[in-house]
């Protein structure tokens, strides 16, 4: 796509930046209405002490949420549990993905079934996910009660609503709903792994372990780094999966900072402070994909 | 869920001829343990799909007693009639039609060119739509949704579905112009400069040529937006507060917070209803969808 130099071309090139100005054009302005300039400004109101409410005043206060922010505990905790479940679930989901994509790459019977099912959760909204598994793990009729019963294990565990378990829940609720997306990329991964490669290293006498870690996972490596960077940032940002999964609860022990951030803004009424906690998040997430594009640059070097 | 790793794939390359003597030795008890594995995976995502459609099936007397079967005694369609009638599904499905549907419109329409601009000139615009398309990834959506309701509140488009298109269209586009980008690259340049050494003007190559061509994209690229918008739900709890504008994925969240937790029955029924839609498409596109995204990827 890129070496093509026909006569045909060049003779259209002057026209070309023009060209592809007008035809991006359409898609520019609502790009440009809806999400750059919100986004400015959603930066700007970061160090403002914007509220809620109709005529309020609005001033320019500097670091002031920043200053105010370092002290507030609550959101710190919320910060330190949205660093656990998004690392949690993008660990998860990958190792729990890879053996997926692995098997699916095999040719065993009842492939099919399973590539499609891995697929459902992707096309089922957020929300009655989270429907689904308060269903399932409901500590009086839930289905995984009932089966921790009948292996002679505690069936009255509260999964959601105690201390304890309810992140770890959350967490297993966040894999199952982000495997789809994942296992299909490293599926598709998995078939640029050169076959013959494999053959080589088995003539070699290199077990099935071995040709793993130095010739399917080398393969695999820029696709893995790039969807797990991804799935880390999606997770971060995660909203509505546990908003109704828990609201946050019990006691704020899955409060992620999307929710409290929400519950900032649209509760509390406090703007500048929820979009200056916005602005954290982002660097956050920013050093994340800096360390990730640095990754991926590295692995396209070598 | 770590220890399914652990027979890793041999070498079976699907159609070559391979006679190693070394993988089928041990693929004699590696292969039962593939099985046992797959099972595993099959169990953790279809079981909760199962347990639902069962849950849905069952009358609430069924549901009350505690040592009821996991199947029901016999199928039962009356939760999806009252959930229907209870939850106000039928109007949450028009709000959720109508959105869903004029957002993939206008992001079809909107992304074909600016697709295919990116895909076949090299201009600067490339390497900006690229970081956009990142960096889009990034942001929180709580540092867009403060200023977008304000701004929409300023116009009268908050509690307008209007609004929400709005929003969906340019929350679903940097997803619909990298699918549809990489379509369009899959095309082969030559056909296109074929065309036009025959004599066809630019318009004529781009509708006989290329279009046909990009239909399957274009499928697999609107039914992903339609799938998305239909879907979300954290722009529309912002911006929707009017009960009788409110999409399904709300619809649905405020039924279970009202009474869906003692009409279990009923509130399965409304998620398999609410999901119904999206999953055929999904399973329409499945196929198209991976291909779609990887041409996207590689071809970058």
């Amino acid at each position: 796509m890129t070496a093509v130099a026909a006569p045909a071309r060049r003779r259209r090139r002057r026209g070309d930046g023009r060209d592809a100005w007008l035809l991006v054009l359409p898609a520019l302005v609502p790009v440009v209405l809806v999400s750059v300039y919100p986004l400015a400004q959603g930066i700007l109101l970061g160090f403002t002490d914007a509220r809620a409410g109709l005529n309020q005043a609005v001033h320019v206060n500097g670091v002031d949420n920043y200053t105010r922010l370092l002290g507030n505990e609550l959101f710190w905790s919320s910060f330190r549990i949205g660093l656990i479940w998004a690392f949690g679930v993008t660990i998860l989901q990958f190792l729990a993905s890879l053996g997926l994509a692995l098997l699916l790459n095999l040719n065993l019977r009842l492939r099919w079934l399973a590539r499609t099912l891995a697929l459902v959760p992707w096309a089922m909204p957020p929300v009655v996910i989270a429907i689904m598994w308060r269903m399932m793990l409901n500590p009086t009729y839930g289905p995984v009660n009932d089966a921790m019963r009948t292996l002679g294990l505690p069936g009255d565990i509260n999964w959601l609503g105690d201390f304890s378990t309810a992140l770890p829940a959350v967490i297993v609720v966040g894999v199952w709903a982000g495997m789809p997306q994942t296992t299909v990329t490293l599926l598709a991964g998995l078939q640029n792994v050169s076959p013959e490669l494999h053959e080589a290293a088995a003539i070699d006498g290199a077990g099935a372990w071995q040709r793993f870690w130095h010739v399917t996972m080398p393969a695999l490596r820029p696709v893995a780094v790039a969807i797990t960077s991804l799935d880390l940032i999606w997770n971060f940002n995660s909203f509505a999966l546990v908003f109704v999964l828990t609201s946050g609860g019990p006691g704020g022990e899955t409060m992620l900072p999307a929710l409290f951030a929400y519950n900032e803004a649209f509760k509390y009424g406090n703007f500048g402070y929820a979009a200056a906690m916005g602005n954290v998040m982002v660097i956050v997430i920013a050093a994340f994909l800096f360390v990730y594009l640095r990754g991926q640059a590295r692995s396209r070097e070598s | 869920m770590t220890q399914t790793l652990a027979p890793p794939s041999p070498p079976r390359p699907t159609v070559r001829k391979v006679a190693e003597p070394p993988a089928r030795r041990t693929r004699t008890f590696t292969r039962p343990l593939q099985y046992l594995a797959l099972l595993g995976y099959m169990v953790f995502l279809g079981f909760p799909l199962l347990f639902l459609l069962s849950t849905s099936l069952k009358t609430p007397r069924e549901l009350r007693s505690t040592d009821s079967s996991f199947l029901p005694e016999k199928l039962n369609w009356d939760n999806f009639g009252n959930a229907v009638e209870k939850a106000n599904l039928a109007q949450a499905a028009g709000n959720s039609l109508y959105v869903a549907a004029l957002t993939t419109v206008i992001v079809t329409v909107i992304s074909l060119p600016a697709a295919y601009a990116l895909a076949r000139f090299r201009t600067k615009l490339r390497g900006v739509a690229t970081v956009w398309i990142l960096l889009s990834q990034v942001f929180p959506f709580i540092l867009i949704v403060i200023p977008v309701f304000l701004v929409l509140k300023q116009v009268g488009l908050v509690n307008n579905p209007l609004g929400l298109v709005l929003v969906y269209t340019v929350w679903c586009l940097p997803f619909a112009l990298w699918m549809l980008r990489g379509y369009v690259a899959a095309i082969p340049v030559d056909l296109e400069e074929a065309g036009a050494i025959d004599g066809a003007g630019r318009l004529r190559v781009l509708r006989s040529i290329v279009l046909p061509l990009l239909a399957p994209g274009l499928v697999a690229t609107s039914l992903f937006t339609f799938i998305s918008s239909w879907n979300e739900f954290f722009f529309a709890l912002v911006l929707i507060q009017d009960p009788g504008l409110q999409t399904l994925p709300l619809t649905l969240a405020r039924f279970f917070g009202a009474e869906g937790q003692v009409q279990l029955g009923q509130l399965a029924a409304a998620s398999l209803l609410a999901t119904i839609p999206s999953l055929v498409f999904f399973l329409i596109i499945q196929r198209r969808l991976t291909s779609g995204l990887m041409s996207g990827a590689v071809k970058g």
